[in-house]
């Protein structure tokens, strides 16, 4: 028998869980600007996070899904997208979406069970949060359709999760990325667990990289709690899509540090101590040890920024609780460009009837 | 002015949205060079590229996202199911996100996408090949469903459903393809999507139905004239929003209602308009309402499909039923 394929999947890590570098640098970590604005964006998430948990726990928020432990993954994929790209989101991404101008606000809104939290005044075409699971990819091959039918330079980026790469939307949107070779790319976030089933009982393949190849997308791993190499890899696939060449998978090897969301318990299902070891390779640590070694930060600046990063969530806060309060024709509204007739007569008992009854 | 069979009609309002609009794309299994498996695509891809009639790998779920990304950049995306018993796996797309984005976005994005689907039996097709599942569609708000009856109905109602900024579930009568040719005039103009339309007058029983049954059911009144039974005969046309007003104003003429669907009786649209002209209109009934339906049964492979299909009979015999049931 003779071999008519062969695969091999690489693995990208440039600074490893104690901020030491391992591998050749890409131009942009040698820019102190660029590395700060990643590292404070990484912060903001991580602090977001921690008052939107509790926003929950004090009833003033739905159930709500964190983002802790996925920060350099976010934040790299929103750095090396341009504006004029389209993300299309699951629904943690957050270090993604407010690089790219979605609102603390917006993010609080929605989550506060509001869908105006959706309609983003930044990225006016960027896909709102993604709740069935996986159903977000082919809407990312269709919008990447769109911009080869037109010829424009621009790229779709749709996220998905570990847990997602079993649905079929995922392998179809691949199949149909790589055979129509679109300006496409696919990012894999393994963060280890799709609530309560860790990815070895997922799938028996090595990588989830490798489900790109089956479609004949080419796959890379990548250290995803290394905010240097997921950019460096992200800009990578995205040249490459830019260019005419085809699709890519990126799986960014995280862990989730929270639970799946804040309906979750993951200590019923999740050992203890895998948790605490992933804390040790947790991405803030060791972008601040980067920017620390190159002179580029210190307490003080940390001290500021965190005052920062503070009020402007309580900002953010304030600005979706003094929100006014969608009524009742709300549900109505935006259901049609041209509504009809028929729907008026139950929008006008919605209207004697009002916000109904508290539970 | 060329006399056209349905799938003719369509393949004329097909050409005439890619000439007249360039967001207008076309996608779907095979509907390519083959152009299409009922040819309704037919020389498209020649005239207009591969890139605006577009092959899709073979999947239904793919398609129906596909559209939701394209239509979200403003491409007025006409994607074709090859049969309706092959749409299920494209339900999770359109009633999660196609008939949702706009609502869900606040008007930011939206999906100008018309999905079209054969509709019905009677071609003695393979199993799987001749369901009518237009409740699926009706039962979620954000959607149209749309059902023409002739050619120049399909025409005009393509088109409109083609300009229409939402998504439209286009379901085409599959035995009506190519059943008679009629004059269609190729002049771009499109029909009203939300009307249902009146197709023959009469005093003594209104007669509701679309697609397909449009034609038994006329029949069905003919045959009934020479008894003197005088039928309203109304093809609904628009599966959502039901055009009630239509019935509501015919059934308080006539008094008497017949609902006649190929699809399952059971939750099928005309417990719906039963249902409602229950509620609207009951005290001008001179006769309870009878539905002429398919058996809640699975729709049976083609040796049985004219026994599952309503019989032009079978209508005739329940227009006949409310008459001896009233005074």
């Amino acid at each position: 028998m003779k071999t008519v394929a062969q695969f091999a999947i690489g693995y990208e890590q440039l600074l490893d869980a104690g901020g030491r570098i391992c591998g050749e640098l890409p131009p942009f970590a040698s820019d102190a600007g660029q590395m700060r604005r990643m590292y404070e964006m990484m912060v903001l998430c991580r602090l977001f996070d921690t008052k939107a948990i509790n926003l929950q726990r004090t009833g003033r928020l739905g159930t709500y899904a964190p983002c802790t432990g996925h920060e350099a993954t976010h934040v790299a994929v929103g750095a090396a997208m341009r504006p004029e790209d389209v993300l299309c989101p699951v629904y943690r991404e957050y270090g993604t979406q407010i690089w790219r101008g979605v609102t603390l606000t917006e993010i609080l809104t929605y989550w506060a069970g509001d869908e105006r939290g959706c309609n983003f005044a930044g990225p006016r075409e960027d896909f709102p949060w993604c709740v069935p699971i996986g159903s977000q990819t082919p809407h990312a091959a269709g919008v990447a359709m769109a911009f080869k039918i037109r010829q424009q330079p621009r790229c779709a980026v749709a996220y998905i999760g570990d847990g997602g790469t079993s649905q079929g939307a995922f392998h179809e949107a691949l199949n149909l990325a790589g055979a129509q070779r679109l300006p496409a790319v696919f990012v894999v976030v393994n963060n280890g667990w799709a609530i309560s089933v860790p990815a070895a009982e997922q799938t028996a393949a090595e990588t989830f990289a490798q489900k790109g190849l089956g479609n004949g997308v080419p796959g890379v791993q990548v250290d995803g709690n290394d905010v240097i190499a997921v950019r460096k890899v992200m800009q990578q696939a995205l040249d490459k899509a830019r260019g005419g060449g085809g699709p890519t998978v990126i799986e960014a090897v995280t862990y989730r540090l929270s639970d799946h969301t804040t309906a979750d318990d993951a200590s019923r299902y999740r050992p203890a101590a895998e948790l605490e070891a992933a804390w040790q390779r947790e991405p803030l640590l060791r972008t601040r040890q980067y920017l620390t070694q190159q002179g580029w930060w210190d307490d003080a600046r940390e001290a500021a920024l965190r005052a920062e990063c503070t009020a402007q969530i309580d900002v953010a806060v304030q600005g979706y609780q003094s929100r006014v309060m969608p009524g009742v024709d709300f549900m109505f509204e935006h259901l049609f460009a041209h509504p009809p007739a028929a729907l008026r007569d139950q929008q006008d008992i919605a209207r004697q009837y009002g916000a109904g009854e508290a539970h | 002015m060329p006399r056209v069979t349905l799938v003719e009609g369509i393949n004329l309002a097909l050409a005439r949205a890619l000439s007249d609009d360039p967001d207008v794309v076309l996608i779907g299994e095979d509907i390519g060079v083959n152009g299409g498996v009922f040819r309704a695509t037919l020389g498209l891809q020649q005239r207009f590229g591969k890139l605006r009639v577009q092959d899709t790998p073979l999947a239904e779920g793919l398609i129906a996202g596909m559209a939701v990304g394209m239509a979200s950049q403003g491409l007025r995306t006409v994607a074709e199911i090859q049969f309706m018993g092959f749409l299920y796996p494209a339900l999770d797309q359109i009633a999660n996100h196609m008939a949702r984005l706009r609502n869900r976005t606040r008007g930011r994005l939206c999906c100008p996408v018309v999905i079209r689907m054969p509709h019905g039996g009677g071609i003695h097709a393979p199993e799987h090949h001749s369901e009518s599942l237009e409740v699926l569609l009706c039962h979620h708000a954000g959607l149209r469903v749309v059902c023409p009856s002739s050619p120049a109905r399909a025409y005009g109602l393509l088109l409109a459903a083609i300009r229409e900024p939402d998504p439209v579930m286009f379901l085409e009568p599959t035995r009506l393809y190519r059943l008679a040719k009629q004059d269609v005039v190729d002049d771009g103009k499109a029909l009203a999507l939300d009307a249902a339309v009146v197709l023959r007058e009469g005093d003594d029983v209104t007669l509701v139905t679309w697609g397909a049954m449009v034609h038994d059911t006329l029949r069905a009144a003919e045959q009934l004239m020479q008894e003197k039974i005088s039928c309203e005969v109304i093809d609904l046309s628009s599966l959502s929003p039901i055009d009630h007003d239509t019935i509501l104003e015919s059934v308080s003429h006539t008094g008497r209602l017949v609902i006649v669907h190929e699809a399952a009786r059971n939750i099928g649209l005309g417990a719906e308009i039963a249902a409602t002209v229950a509620e609207k209109a009951l005290y001008d009934l001179l006769a309870p309402i009878v539905r002429v339906t398919g058996y809640d049964t699975v729709m049976p492979y083609f040796a049985l499909e004219r026994a599952y299909i309503p019989s032009v009979a079978r209508i005739a015999d329940a227009a006949r039923q409310t008459l001896q049931d009233s005074p």
